[in-house]
């Protein structure tokens, strides 16, 4: 009964995003307010609709209802509470059900913080989003349906793939898909724009903490299933160009690129033509992953489905969203306008750099992602594009946005000069060189990439604490060093973070590629072997019973100098309804160094290959990640959002239309 | 009886230094092996969805791992390998995707997408030059941003 109730809570839902889609649109081209403000509450009633389908299907895999298709499929009884109810978006149908929850959050969410905003905008807003909407409802009532029954049902389920049964993968889809669903919101903003023909800097102002946002959970997105992929797949890598991995990644470039151009539209009314665009294509991207991810065209990881129907749909979806946006760009471009000049040598045009290498660094991983699919429609013969590809045209290209990571922050708008700038950062530069040379001689061996891989990361540090630096000594403030460092915005200060983010990954990157080591070798109970520095020694072997697995366990003592540093337990597990064995890696965590050890293959009773790698500083990548999210929340948390809201709400003031004048009263 | 029981008390210690062994790598030649692991990175494995024939544990991987390892000992160099393998499977057994008249847009892509951005730079930076109609902005030295009292509610910018 109940999932047939979620099942027509779907049905209305799409009804309601429909409503929410035409008619504010259709109204805010007439000027009919009444209509307009439809939008909010269809918003309201869809994610009501959408909220009840969820909890419905959540429902049948936490009762074990394997009457429905889709929990036989993926549940299991002896699967644990917590992931039967990961379970729920563990397949195709569900994920796709969590997307359109996202999304019917978001646009509730938009609607409820914008009330400073103009009806008329917001109407547009909402009803774009309405449509995106209604085409993933549609997608699911008509391709993949989480409700459909099973009759008669089985005794038990198949279980949920083992590799997903883990505290990683419960977060991973979901902060992903905040990431694409919140680039939507970004979309939505940019047709608004068109729309209206209206396009200045109070719309960057707007857009720029919806889209940072959407950004950051992104960025937690990646680094989550990249640091699964470290901890749960039992190979010690992180990232493998996978198609999967891939289809965020480039999101990610092209949307880190966005919002850059978001802020120098915001600061000076420049580049809406390229903001917008960008914005498009963002959105467009996310979309794209999915029909990546969904259709099963790639040979990859996790490919959800392999209906073609399914594929054909999206594929149409996504070409009516970015056709329909890139026909209304066309037409609409030349309203847009140019605004102000700037340069050649300023932030302006530093910014546009780097968002020139940005956007080539995501058309290569398209490029590379997409090359073996068109080749082998196109007859010409069955390639792979792996990491080997990546790894040398990815680094040369990203160079070049790296040095400009030092610079950018610190040149002025408009028009900054070489030789000033050349001289404020010669001492950063100085102390980079110095750690780029010396810190590979600390490790124990000196190589040239590692050099350079320490040279971007320590430029990018010693620059940004350059700037901080030069902004107190200038500082206007006579209170103090605390009140000249708190004289700086939050959204300075997310930047800060940000950049060092992307230092800190890079040189974590570079140390853990530079001096990991492994062994592979036979252990029987008593033998030892020595890893990078560490001598690990196989205590006893046992097995262990889970809730729905066997596993055989090994006990490694791990000693340094003779003193005992931890002890860990890898397992070879064996889940009893899919049958396949698994390896569950032991880590010992540390921040300057993680230990791997794995149980790769049995031989005879008594005896394992045992694989063990010493990665130093590997934990710096996800850290890196994880402080270039904190930036972005920084940066959205910033007050002049909040006073804009706050002054606005007590008298709407006019906002002027002149990109250049409204960039100088700004400043 | 002292010698004896030295010598002892050495057998003793030679036994217990028996016990804790090290352990035996999996390759009888190591050197050789690594060289293997290497090549094995940048192959494909056949039989599964994405994954190195180095990682994976596949018997098709195992079994192609062997032979490499055979034909290595038989002194054939990476390239008799790979030529072997290709001539077997083709392409597609390569991460690496050779260099060939269809791949040729796969490698430059990276460098033409570059160059046609930097194109677009320019022309954008000559274009914003060349606008006249200008007005400045209101400091021309750059005071940190956020030191700026709060001007109509504005407070704080980067």
């Amino acid at each position: 009964m109940i999932p047939e109730i979620g099942h027509f809570s779907l049905i209305l839902a799409l009804l309601i995003a429909l409503v929410q889609g035409v008619f504010p649109l259709l109204c805010a081209a007439r000027g009919s307010t009444v209509w307009m403000r439809m939008g909010r509450s269809a918003a309201t009633a869809q994610l009501l609709f959408v909220a009840v389908a969820f909890a419905a299907l959540t429902q049948a895999f936490v009762v074990n209802d394997f009457s429905v298709a889709y929990v036989a499929s993926n549940s299991n009884s002896a699967l644990p509470l917590q992931y039967r109810i990961a379970a729920v978006w563990g397949g195709h149908e569900g994920s796709m059900l969590l997307w359109a929850l996202i999304l019917s959050a978001w646009t509730v969410a938009v609607g409820w913080f914008s009330r400073q905003l103009p009806e008329e905008f917001i109407a547009r807003v909402l009803g774009v989003m309405g449509l995106v909407s209604g085409g993933f409802l549609a997608f699911m009532l008509f391709t993949s349906n989480p409700f459909l029954r099973l009759i008669p049902a089985p005794q038990d389920g198949r279980d949920l793939n083992p590799l997903l049964q883990d505290f990683g993968m419960v977060l991973h889809p979901p902060m992903l898909y905040m990431g694409y669903v919140g680039f939507s919101v970004a979309f939505a903003f940019a047709i608004a724009a068109l729309l209206s023909g209206r396009l200045d800097a109070t719309w960057a102002r707007w857009s720029r903490p919806w889209t940072t946002l959407a950004w950051l959970f992104l960025t937690l997105g990646i680094a989550l299933g990249s640091f699964w992929a470290y901890y749960e797949l039992g190979w010690g890598g992180w990232w493998f160009w996978d198609p999967v991995e891939n289809a965020s990644f480039i999101p990610w470039l092209v949307g880190t690129a966005l919002i850059h151009s978001l802020a120098v539209t915001e600061r000076r009314g420049l580049f809406k033509g390229w903001t917008v665009l960008l914005a498009i294509f963002t959105f467009s991207f996310s979309l794209l992953g999915t029909f990546l991810v969904r259709s099963g065209v790639l040979t990859s990881v996790h490919a959800f489905a392999t209906d073609p129907l399914r594929g054909v749909f999206v594929l149409v979806f996504l070409g009516v969203v970015v056709g329909s946006a890139l026909l209304l760009f066309a037409w609409r471009a030349q309203q847009v306008g140019l605004g102000g000049s700037f340069e050649p040598v300023s932030r302006e045009s530093m910014l546009l750099l780097n968002n020139v290498v940005l956007a080539a660094a995501a058309g290569t991983v398209l490029l590379g992602t997409l090359y073996p699919l068109v080749l082998d429609a196109l007859g010409m013969g069955k390639i792979s594009v792996g990491p080997p590809y990546f790894d040398t045209v990815f680094v040369p290209l990203m160079a070049p946005g790296l040095f400009l990571l030092g610079i950018g922050p610190i040149a002025h708008w408009k028009k900054a000069s070489l030789p000033d700038l050349a001289a404020r950062l010669r001492w950063a530069f100085a102390a980079g060189l110095l750690t780029a040379l010396l810190v590979p001689f600390a490790m124990g061996r000196w190589s040239f990439p590692v050099s350079l891989g320490l040279l971007s990361a320590a430029w990018i540090v010693a620059s940004s604490m350059t700037d901080l630096l030069q902004r107190v000594r200038h500082s206007r403030e006579t209170a103090g060093i605390i009140a000249k460092l708190a004289a700086n915005s939050r959204s300075y200060y997310g930047m800060l973070l940000a950049h060092i983010g992307v230092a800190v990954c890079i040189a974590g990157i570079t140390l853990v590629k530079g001096y990991e080591s492994d062994k592979d070798v036979r252990m029987q109970v008593g033998d030892t072997v020595d890893v990078g520095g560490y001598r690990f020694g196989l205590d006893g072997l046992s097995q262990v019973t889970g809730p729905n697995y066997i596993a055989t366990r090994g006990e490694i003592s791990v000693t340094r100098d003779g003193r005992r540093v931890t002890t860990m337990y890898p397992e070879k597990r064996t889940y009893r309804v899919q049958n396949n064995p698994m390896t569950e890696a032991a880590i010992d965590w540390g921040f300057f160094r993680d230990l791997y050890v794995a149980l790769a293959e049995p031989l005879g009773a008594r005896a394992w290959i045992v694989r063990i790698l010493h990665k130093p500083f590997v934990e710096w990548i996800w850290t890196g990640w994880l402080l270039m999210a904190l930036g972005g929340l920084l940066a959205v948390c910033d007050r002049r959002y909040r006073v804009a809201v706050r002054s606005a709400q007590a008298a709407p003031a006019p906002e002027p239309l002149l990109p250049e004048a409204g960039g100088a009263a700004a400043r | 009886m002292i010698r004896m029981l030295i010598a002892v008390a050495m057998l003793a210690a030679a036994s217990a230094a028996a016990l804790a062994r090290e352990a035996a790598p999996v390759a009888d030649d190591p050197v050789m092996e690594k060289r293997l692991m290497t090549l094995a990175a940048e192959l494909r494995c056949l039989v599964c969805q994405n994954q190195t024939l180095a990682d994976s544990q596949a018997e098709l991987a195992k079994d192609l791992r062997n032979e490499i390892r055979e034909q290595m000992r038989r002194g054939a160099s990476d390239q008799d390998v790979i030529a072997y393998l290709v001539a077997r499977y083709g392409d597609f057994v390569l991460y690496r995707p050779p260099l060939k008249a269809s791949t040729l847009l796969l490698w430059s892509g990276p460098a033409i997408l570059f160059l046609i951005g930097i194109l677009l730079l320019v022309r954008t930076l000559r274009r914003s030059r060349g606008l006249a109609a200008d007005a400045p902005l209101a400091d021309a030295a750059d005071p940190p941003d956020e030191a700026l009292p709060a001007a109509g509610g504005e407070a704080g910018r980067s």
